[in-house]
């Protein structure tokens, strides 16, 4: 008996390590890579990296375009994956009915989430690029990705909800509040901080998006920015930047990764550099926000 | 109040939203797009005359390959299509179907550059035929050894790489060598990204393989070239700037293009950034690593520009180990 219970402690031990090995292992290889970008890419990382345009000089070839092509679409992908991420998200959650029907379309997301980007690219040229006729612009690409991410949205919004207690709604129903009230003063506002974390992780994911952006026709070559989106002219606010061809910071990398100069690779570590910086930063805010969120809330 | 104030909003959105439609027909883009292997020259370009219009025409220029390029050029999507090979027969269709004319110039050469790795002692130089027994598609499993392809050569396995069979060079290379394009074996390693290509032979003493010159000028410490005997004179040549020039390297160099969609030359700017491209062309194209054709052929294709020649000089195939000089010459076919 005794000895059963020995081997058993032993057991338990030796799953401690592995779990920590198998840990460190995932751990070491993010530093590894880490490390290894910024002795090739640091020295790269100066102001004028990021104010400058691409060029045929490795020396002189930055990723203003690149860096504001991603913020740009990232702006779009948010405004088109929040409202209807997370009003999906409330409506499969607490308003529809338990039939066939919702089975079929939580299925449906469930699957979407696992679909590879490139098909979304697909969908994309179809519907946006031709279709609707936006073109290769900023827009069909922040709509790409915003579908993209909309099953990481939506699942994210549908756990935060179901968090909440049937209780703290049985309260406010008490009071005599409607349905959309609760949701408004009570449901939204305590899953916010998971609703929050899934969107940043969604859009974490979304920045670093090669395929389906390449699919829809990302250019490589682009030495001007979007048009400034505040004008002289009457009515001083123009959308015209949404039509405007852009290039994003994985397609750049891309790029510079395939030509034979040695100083374009330095510039593609110097730019993934960028981009680790920029979802690390996300990934970080994500935490900051459910932290912040978590300490709020006193039920 | 409020409601007057969003009410405002929405119409001043709405407003912007006219105008930016009516501002998109105005502005002075040109849309490039197409090979891969073209790309660095035209960004060259593209680079040099957006300084030198100080930003006011927009060049973009993409990398879609050279068919998905005229794909996209044949739609009327794009201005001019970058080419590292001749418009083939199915895509002068396309382009007819949609009513889509086109200039085609030649803008500079392309060696390719059959490479082993700089511990190989025993590869002096090797024919076409040679090469031909090692890539073609009846090779595949059969020639595996270094001395099959000839005796005295080390009984060592032989490792290739080559280009992908996306792309301009993997049609060329298997046009030029093999003697039809796209027929190649299958068992080697491919890559569309060179670099991947000069890694591999790097890293193997037994390797050979063949991909574009300017990354064998990036990578000389590790790489070492293989002369290639000139079948018409039997001299074995290197792919210098020089040997590509004068057109003693061959069969694995070629010309490569940009067509110009005859509609879009019209348009001034169009017109004068083409005019840019073959003035600068010379000197752009050595920067980029790139052979420049000789001063008399960009004459010649200026002078097809502003003639505004339409068609293809090629009848909807490659053609292998052709002088510029002559090409240019030639009659233009549209059908």
């Amino acid at each position: 008996m005794r000895d059963k219970v020995k081997i058993s402690k032993y057991l338990d031990a030796a799953f401690a390590i592995t779990g920590l090995l198998f840990c460190l292992i995932g751990i070491g290889v993010i530093i590894i890579l880490f490390v290894d970008l910024f002795m090739d890419g640091a020295p790269r990382l100066t102001l004028k990296f990021f104010s400058s345009f691409p060029s045929r000089f490795p020396d002189e070839a930055g990723i203003l375009s690149a860096w504001v092509g991603s913020l740009l679409i990232m702006f779009i992908t948010a405004l088109a994956a929040i409202p209807v991420g997370v009003g999906a998200g409330i409506y499969l959650e607490e308003y529809a009915k338990k039939n066939w029907f919702t089975d079929f379309i939580e299925i449906n997301i469930a699957n979407l989430a696992g679909v590879p980007s490139i098909i979304y690219g697909l969908l994309a040229l179809g519907i946006f690029v031709y279709m609707l006729g936006f073109g290769e612009s900023i827009l069909t690409g922040g709509l790409t990705l915003g579908l993209l991410i909309l099953p990481i949205v939506i699942i994210a919004t549908r756990e935060a909800i179901r968090a909440i207690p049937q209780s703290i709604r049985e309260a406010s129903y008490a009071c005599g509040a409607t349905k959309w009230q609760t949701i408004r003063w009570h449901v939204l506002p305590y899953s916010m901080g998971g609703i929050l974390t899934g969107i940043i992780i969604g859009l974490s994911r979304a920045i670093g998006e090669t395929a389906p952006l390449v699919t829809i026709g990302a250019l490589t070559f682009i030495a001007f920015l979007p048009s400034s989106p505040i004008s002289s002219d009457f009515p001083f606010i123009s959308f015209k930047w949404l039509f405007d061809s852009f290039t994003v910071l994985p397609v750049q990398i891309f790029n510079w990764v395939s030509r034979p100069q040695k100083g374009f690779h330095v510039n593609a570590a110097a730019a993934s550099i960028v981009l680790m910086v920029m979802t690390l930063l996300m990934n970080g805010f994500a935490i900051y926000i459910r932290y912040r969120f978590r300490r709020k809330i006193r039920w | 109040m409020v409601k007057k104030l969003i009410l405002l909003m929405i119409a001043m959105l709405v407003l912007a939203m006219a105008n930016s439609t009516k501002a998109i027909a105005e502005e002075k883009i040109i849309k490039i797009d197409g090979s891969s292997t073209v790309y660095p020259v035209t960004e060259a370009v593209g680079e040099e005359f957006q300084k030198f219009k100080k930003g006011a025409i927009k060049v973009t220029v993409g990398i879609s390959g050279t068919g998905g390029g005229f794909k996209k050029f044949c739609r009327g999507e794009t201005d001019i299509s970058n080419a590292s090979r001749p418009i083939l027969k199915s895509e002068m269709e396309l382009c007819q179907q949609n009513g889509i004319e086109y200039i085609e110039l030649p803008v500079a050469y392309d060696g390719l550059a059959v490479m082993v790795n700089p511990k190989n002692n025993w590869v002096d130089k090797m024919t076409v035929e040679e090469l031909k027994k090692i890539w073609e598609p009846a090779a595949q499993g059969k020639i595996t050894r270094w001395n099959q392809i000839r005796p005295e050569w080390p009984d060592a396995p032989l490792k290739l790489f080559g280009a992908g069979v996306d792309s301009g060079t993997f049609d060329y290379f298997t046009e030029a060598i093999v003697g039809k394009a796209k027929s190649s074996r299958g068992d080697y390693t491919s890559s569309e990204d060179d670099n991947v290509l000069v890694q591999g032979i790097a890293g193997d003493k037994y390797s050979l393989g063949y991909f574009g010159v300017a990354y064998y000028e990036e990578n000389k410490d590790k790489l070492k070239l293989v002369p290639i005997v000139n079948p018409k004179t039997g001299k074995a040549v290197i792919p210098t700037m020089e040997n590509v020039m004068d057109g003693s390297y061959q069969p694995l160099s070629r010309p490569i293009f940009i067509y110009v969609n005859f509609k879009s030359a019209e348009r001034p700017e169009v017109k004068e950034f083409v005019e840019f491209y073959l003035k600068n062309a010379a000197k752009l194209v050595k920067e980029v690593k790139y052979i420049p054709l000789p001063a008399k052929a960009y004459e010649l294709a200026l002078e097809r520009f502003s003639k505004r020649k339409k068609g293809t000089m090629f009848g909807g195939h490659q053609e292998v180990g052709l002088k510029i000089e002559d090409l240019l010459k030639r009659e233009e076919k549209t059908k």
